[in-house]
């Protein structure tokens, strides 16, 4: 009872927190601004909560869309975002055939060798190599975007997320919330706005409310409409295109996500019909003995 | 034992017994990951063929890839060489057996068996790991003018043929072809 | 490992002849099936099964990621993805082993929390639970070189700091942490030391278990109401008895941590170790894994200076203390009474106790303001007062609750309240 009367208490001290943090969210986005940059805390608003066809217990890729997103990769992102731990032939688990794999693998150019002279030589890409960077290293790519070298997109989604908050990060064990990554790519994409009147941007940063670091970035806004096309008819909006990268990173950071959750559903009935039976035995050992 | 246990086994053993073998069942099924992590993993598997350009290659020379971990000589014969081969009678052979793997596996050792084919019958291409215990077999040299293993003296002749020493079987021919005329495609 | 006489009998001639030579089969029967325990023990006594079974999950899983591991500040984030990615079942196997980390110590905290509450440290089980203090070191120092492994940025931030606890000692803290890390900052020779120990560690932690089992077994559990075993009724064999109960809670155990491994593998990682390393860019908020946030909100709560000390070596030195004075807690509880059933105090201020580590756990990782600092001193503050004030005064103040005769008395009682 004790133990209940504490937690409460703590429960209710810590929510107090969270009440003042929620109220100022009503604000307008200037006063927003505001509070972060004189806080040094960012986001200065927090990722939105998109649906995701690969959240929850049953969760699933979708292959359309994780193709549309390597299709907004390839067009856009790949100009300066390397992604150097996904292989071509792993773009089979994106529902396509060998041939198509290794058609898309030829329209690259991989450095190889040395070759027999000692000298290395440019081929064309095969299923066996990897994404091939943009730039030659971390300096140059730095060199390249005015001193801050674009993040590599293999692992991007599990490597970003905001900071939950009391009590949410309490419900998300329950709810199997494990989208953060995501939701933040999303978020960011389509959040570049105008910043609001009275708020300083650095020279070459661009303001985002969403981003993670500061008030604004030097990304530029990278998507706009119709500036990739889908083969399936999916709309040419900066919102599908956001989405769609965004589920294609998620795919690229966790291939292997959708084994993942067929394997813990069936380790989970197991579990649950193996508690039941020890259970049972541990009722049948104990049937005439108190304790 | 008295009665009152006597009465109540059959159902209380069944239900120990389901839960033993429930127990065991998952046991098996963790111990699965734990030994499958130990198979070549897909980045190896992944590597499972290379194209070789040989276009440099006269006869009388020889190039030795890696391939899958292991050595690969191609040799463009030379017709001196294709010919001794040739001449060869398969009771003659320790190993009468082709070993190439793009034929039949009862294919003949014969001395067109044991090169790349029609057309191309300068042309050899084995595994270089000595059949007796996996060393690299020395180029153009023994006394039958094909491969000599220095470990254990093993002699293989102009088709990688065993004809002396203790390795039992020809030198393996893996699974190639020409993708072009100077391009071997191996595995 | 038992203090008491076998009763082992091999039957069969080849059991006989075994015994004769290796009794082996007399130790596991005297351990682990004849042993007798307390027939009043709750699933609070389930806890140390639990942790067998994970110290074994995690020296298992820890073998054979060490066959994929390359322990290089160049190739080692690479050889983590590549397990994540290519190594068959390599992903189960990770998650298994970075997810087995917390749940081993979620387990070892209630382990610990159950013997603080039922008083299991008192005698004559002192080197009892010194050894398991000494398994909880272990464990800690373990886990913190295993962060290291995958070499992300909290791996490397985490190093810097942790091995930057020694600088703080006069004199001699600089050559300690340089000591340490085998070079002037976290480098190479730092990843391959503890890849070595992190490797090493686990089958020291096993032989000190083993240590700790054959104390256990020497002077038998403690159970809930404190009373010692005194007679054949109070006791009921460990197996089936106490296996089947034990069986029980790590099933259920294992259904948590499931949970955690195949639907939120990342819920208790943190998103920068998943950016590699970079010596020259520390991520914006450092925090250590979960379970060491207590200590890690204890070092911070030192803010000021005290006479010689400053603030940095106060926070080192609080924090190590925090640890080390649970060695002495055997002589500092002077209480008669064993079991806080029978203490309404104590239990009073040990479930303060409990929610002070929480809230300490959780100031550990929020960024310190002035008001989270505060708050972490009176946690710090009642943190020791617990253990150098509250269990050696109010052992002798308190009026304890009427204790059972013995064990089968209690048992009764209670069933028959039922």
């Amino acid at each position: 009872m004790k133990k209940l009367v504490a937690s409460i208490a703590i429960a209710a001290s810590l929510a107090g927190f969270a009440g003042v943090a929620s109220a100022a969210e009503e604000h307008d986005l200037k006063a927003l601004t505001e509070h972060a940059i004189e806080g040094g805390h960012f986001p200065i608003l927090k990722p939105k909560n998109e649906d995701w066809s690969f959240a929850g217990p049953f969760g699933k890729y979708d292959k359309a869309q994780l193709q549309r997103g390597l299709k907004v990769y390839k067009e856009v992102c790949s100009a300066c975002h390397s992604m150097k731990l996904v292989a071509f032939r792993s773009l089979e688990e994106l529902g396509y055939n060998d041939a198509q794999v290794k058609a898309f693998a030829a329209q690259y150019d991989v450095q190889d060798g040395p070759n027999g002279d000692g000298e290395m030589y440019t081929r064309k890409g095969v299923p066996s190599d990897h994404f091939p960077s943009p730039f030659a290293n971390e300096e140059a790519a730095a060199a390249a975007n005015g001193g801050a070298a674009p993040p590599d997109f293999s692992l991007l989604a599990k490597a970003r997320g905001v900071e939950r908050g009391f009590p949410t990060f309490i419900f998300d064990i329950f709810t199997q919330y494990q989208e953060g990554g995501p939701d933040y790519i999303h978020s960011l994409l389509t959040g570049y706005t105008n910043a609001p009147e009275g708020i300083q941007v650095a020279e070459g940063t661009h303001f985002n409310p969403y981003f993670a670091g500061a008030s604004a970035l030097k990304m530029p806004p990278p998507l706009s409409d119709g500036q990739v096309t889908f083969d399936d008819g999916a709309p040419a909006t900066v919102d599908q295109y956001a989405r769609d990268v965004a589920a294609f990173m998620m795919w690229a950071a966790e291939p292997h996500l959708e084994e993942r959750k067929r394997t813990g559903f069936m380790v989970m009935v197991f579990l649950v019909i193996f508690a039941g039976l020890v259970y049972l035995t541990k009722k049948s050992i104990y049937a005439n003995k108190e304790h | 034992m008295n009665n009152q246990t006597m009465g109540e086994p059959t159902r209380r053993d069944f239900l120990y017994l389901t839960t033993g073998m429930a127990g065991a069942v998952g046991a098996v099924a963790v111990a699965w990951p734990f030994v499958d992590q130990m198979r070549p993993d897909a980045s190896t598997l992944a590597m499972a063929s290379i194209e070789v350009d040989v276009s440099a290659l006269t006869p009388g020379m020889s190039l030795t890839v890696k391939w899958r971990g292991k050595p690969v000589f191609i040799r463009n014969r030379t017709d001196k060489e294709v010919q001794e081969a040739a001449a060869v009678k398969l009771e003659q052979l320790k190993d009468p057996i082709a070993r190439n793997q793009n034929l039949p596996a009862d294919a003949p050792a014969t001395g067109a068996d044991r090169s790349a084919g029609k057309g191309k019958e300068n042309w050899i291409v084995m595994i270089g790991s000595c059949t007796h215990l996996g060393c690299v077999p020395l180029g153009q040299a023994g006394e039958y003018g094909g491969w000599f293993c220095p470990c254990h003296g093993s002699v293989y002749d102009t088709a990688g043929r065993i004809r002396k020493g203790p390795a039992p079987e020809n030198l393996l021919m893996p699974i190639f072809s020409f993708t072009k005329d100077t391009v071997i495609k191996i595995g | 490992m038992s203090g008491g006489h076998s009763s082992y009998e091999p039957t069969s001639g080849l059991g006989k002849w075994v015994d004769s030579r290796l009794p082996l089969p007399r130790m596991v029967y005297d351990s682990f099936i004849a042993y007798p325990v307390p027939r009043n023990l709750n699933y609070a006594y389930t806890f140390g099964a639990m942790l067998a079974v994970m110290l074994v999950v995690q020296i298992l899983t820890g073998v054979v990621l060490a066959m994929h591991y390359v322990a290089s500040i160049d190739l080692a984030f690479g050889s983590v993805e590549g397990i994540m990615r290519d190594v068959n079942h390599g992903w189960l196997l990770r998650y298994l082993h970075a997810n087995g980390a917390s749940f081993f110590f979620i387990a070892v905290y209630l382990h610990i929390a159950r013997g603080l509450y039922y008083g299991s440290y008192k005698a004559p089980r002192e080197i009892l639970w010194i050894l398991g203090v000494i398994i909880y070191l272990l464990m800690m120092a373990t886990g913190f070189m295993g962060y290291v492994l995958p070499w992300g940025q909290m791996s490397f931030w985490g190093a810097t700091v942790i091995t930057g606890f020694f600088s703080a000692f006069p004199l001699v803290g600089e050559w300690i942490q340089q000591f340490l890390l085998g070079g002037f900052a976290v480098g190479q020779p730092t990843l391959n030391r503890f890849f070595s120990l992190h490797y090493l560690l686990p089958f020291v932690i096993a032989g000190v278990v083993i240590l700790h089992v054959w104390a256990l077994h020497v002077t038998g559990q403690t159970n809930p109401t404190g009373v010692e075993v005194k007679s054949k009724t109070d006791t009921v064999a460990f197996t089936p008895y106490a296996t089947v109960k034990d069986a029980l809670g790590v099933v259920i155990f294992l259904l948590a941590y499931s949970w955690f491994v195949f639907y939120m593998p990342n819920y208790l990682g943190h998103p920068d170790n998943y950016t590699m390393a970079n010596a020259l860019k520390t991520p914006a908020h450092i925090v250590p894994e979960w379970y060491y946030l207590p200590f890690y909100a204890m070092l911070r709560a030192i803010t000021f200076n005290v006479g010689p000390i400053d603030s940095k070596l106060g926070g080192v030195l609080v924090m190590f203390g925090s640890i080390i004075v649970l060695f002495f807690l055997p002589w500092l509880d002077t209480s008669k009474v064993r079991s806080a059933v029978y203490r309404p105090w104590y239990k009073l201020f040990f479930w303060l106790f409990v929610a002070d580590c929480i809230l300490l756990g959780w100031l550990g990782s929020r960024q310190p303001t002035d008001t989270y600092t505060l708050m972490a001193q009176f946690g710090t503050l009642y943190y020791f007062g617990f253990f150098l004030v509250i269990m050696p005064v109010l052992g002798l103040i308190e009026t304890p609750r009427r204790l059972p005769n013995s064990i089968t008395e209690a048992v009764l009682e209670k069933s028959a309240k039922a």
